[in-house]
């Protein structure tokens, strides 16, 4: 182990140090925060040999070039399909490397994707609050905002011996456009026929599209009767109407209550696949029912088990 | 009345809505703070979390542990039985800043309720709030209680930016922000106490079912 500094000399809107998030506080108005991507984030981890759940780096559309100022360190990255560069020499978007010093980490949006993770082998320095470090920045309470200009000093980082690879793509990696959700719990204020469009549309992301939530354009859901109602608990995924009519699914930095009628909630096992989406891209809903839900989720837990498992860092070369 | 059973409805596979009414009453509330204490003693299997609301409690779980139905069974054994006691409430005093930029919106409140400036920061300081539960974002802590005639609706658009400790009014609940966040509330008053102390043990000032009055601070 030995000291790495890593000059940011380019961070996009949203770069934000991510761990696996802040659950359990949002009794609190705590929300749980974390990767928008959550198994995207995980194999970047495993990959180069840290917890699935340690902190990383989360690039938005804008993208984010690093340099090493001094030493050496193992980095992976994953998620979307980035152009990633190596002083300007093209790799592999989901891959693992060393950069030496005064070599230069570039990732730029490709082909598709939305939200891309950069993991560093060893302790990205970010302020832990509640017993995480993932970055909520409306809050500002604990993990660390990225912006350009700004130094790392990671004080463990390894470097090797790493042999570089690319990683394979796992189950679920791509945007998911056929997203399954749960109808309720205020489906009973939305008209059949308005249920009808919801599930028969097409909706396409706007680009109000932030890691609170996703504002959808498409059949706008008006909705029955008075607005009327009381705050209660939101969870990531669900689908609330505000009374303009389109819906927006929250994600990752959602609030922790809200007062609008919420048709549906997405299922946990399509949510990645959500928000890998971008903006003008189109998605439908489908329902599904609870029991589908959870062993959806049963289903794709076991298909990130294995996938992890085959990426970590003792595990498949290339 | 207090005895019908709960609507339970699901959140996809994240958790279920407990609701026990759709008016905010005493009955409602004790009956969504008692289940949560219940829970907090004896949690169900693949428990994961339960956020309070006015109504409802959301009960979370982890779907690679149990699933909706065992849930609800065990929820609906946990309502049947007397729930653990309520701790006792503490009475919190919070200074807030009157007038001037501290109260961007005092005169527009003042207009549409029909009274003076001065009128709306009386009917806020004369009342006794309750605290109902946290939510929207960190340290949000909901305060009902605010008199009749001060209350309305909150406005159509939301305001960008508002500074935290700012102290605000929608129907008949009160909060005191702690971080800048789009609102659409209305704000009355400043107030420089801190909410949220990050990095003290206990950082959330106020226990659910707490108290409040607030003073008028020397400017």
């Amino acid at each position: 182990m030995s000291r790495a500094v890593l000059t940011i000399e380019h961070a996009g809107p949203l770069t934000t140090v991510q761990d696996a998030g802040r659950p359990g506080y949002a009794r609190f108005g705590v929300t749980a925060a974390g990767p928008m991507d959550r198994l995207a984030h995980a194999a970047a981890n495993v990959a180069i040999g840290n917890p699935s759940g340690a902190c990383a780096i989360e690039t938005a559309l804008g993208g984010i070039t690093v340099a090493v100022g001094e030493g050496s360190i193992a980095i992976a990255v994953a998620g979307g399909a980035p152009v990633v560069t190596i002083d300007g020499a093209r790799v592999e978007a989901w891959s693992v490397h060393t950069l030496g010093r005064d070599a230069r980490l570039a990732i730029r949006p490709g082909r598709w994707g939305s939200w891309t993770y950069l993991a560093l082998a060893g302790t990205i320095p970010a302020k832990r609050w509640l017993g995480s470090s993932a970055t909520h920045p409306q809050s500002g309470f604990g993990g660390r905002i990225i912006a350009t200009g700004d130094t790392l000093v990671i004080d463990d980082a390894r470097s090797g011996p790493v042999t570089p690879r690319s990683l394979p793509l796992p189950v679920g990696a791509r945007p998911r456009q056929d997203i399954r959700v749960v109808l309720g719990p205020q489906d009973r204020f939305f008209s059949s026929e308005v249920q009808q469009s919801f599930l028969s549309g097409v909706y396409t992301v706007t680009d109000a599209y932030d890691r609170m939530g996703m504002r959808l354009g498409g059949p706008k859901l008006a909705i029955s009767g008075s607005l009327d109602m009381l705050s209660e608990a939101i969870v990531r995924g669900s689908v609330q109407v505000p009374g303009h009519g389109d819906p927006i699914v929250l994600l990752a930095d959602h609030q922790t209550t809200g007062g609008y009628p919420k048709i549906a909630t997405v299922i946990g096992a399509d949510q990645d696949g959500l928000a890998q989406l971008r903006p003008r891209e189109h998605l439908t809903f489908r329902t599904v029912s609870p029991d589908q839900a959870v062993a959806a989720a049963r289903i794709r837990d076991r298909q990130n088990r294995a996938y992890l498992q085959a990426i970590g860092s003792k595990g498949s070369r290339q | 009345m207090s005895d019908q059973p709960p609507v339970i409805r699901d959140l996809g596979d994240a958790g279920l809505l407990v609701e026990f009414g759709e008016r905010l009453d005493e009955p409602t509330y004790s009956r969504v703070r008692a289940l949560d204490r219940a829970l907090a003693e004896e949690p169900c299997r693949g428990f994961t979390e339960a956020i309070p609301s006015f109504v409802s409690l959301f009960v979370g779980y982890d779907p690679l542990v149990t699933d909706g139905i065992e849930v609800r069974e065990a929820l609906l054994r946990l309502i049947d039985r007397p729930p653990p006691p309520p701790p006792d409430p503490k009475l919190h005093t919070i200074p807030v800043h009157y007038g001037g930029a501290n109260s961007p919106d005092l005169d527009l409140v003042a207009e549409k309720a029909g009274l003076a400036p001065e009128e709306v920061i009386a009917a806020h300081l004369e009342a006794t709030y309750r605290v109902y539960i946290y939510g929207f974002a960190p340290g949000y802590a909901y305060l009902g209680g605010t008199a009749e005639r001060i209350r309305l609706p909150r406005r159509d658009t939301p305001v960008r930016s508002r500074p935290p400790g700012s102290v605000m009014i929608a129907g008949g609940q009160c909060i005191v922000t702690t971080v800048d966040m789009p609102t659409g509330w209305w704000v009355i008053g400043r107030s420089f106490c801190r909410i949220i102390d990050p990095d003290a043990p206990r950082p959330f000032l106020f226990d659910l079912g707490d108290y409040v009055r607030f003073t008028r601070a020397d400017d």
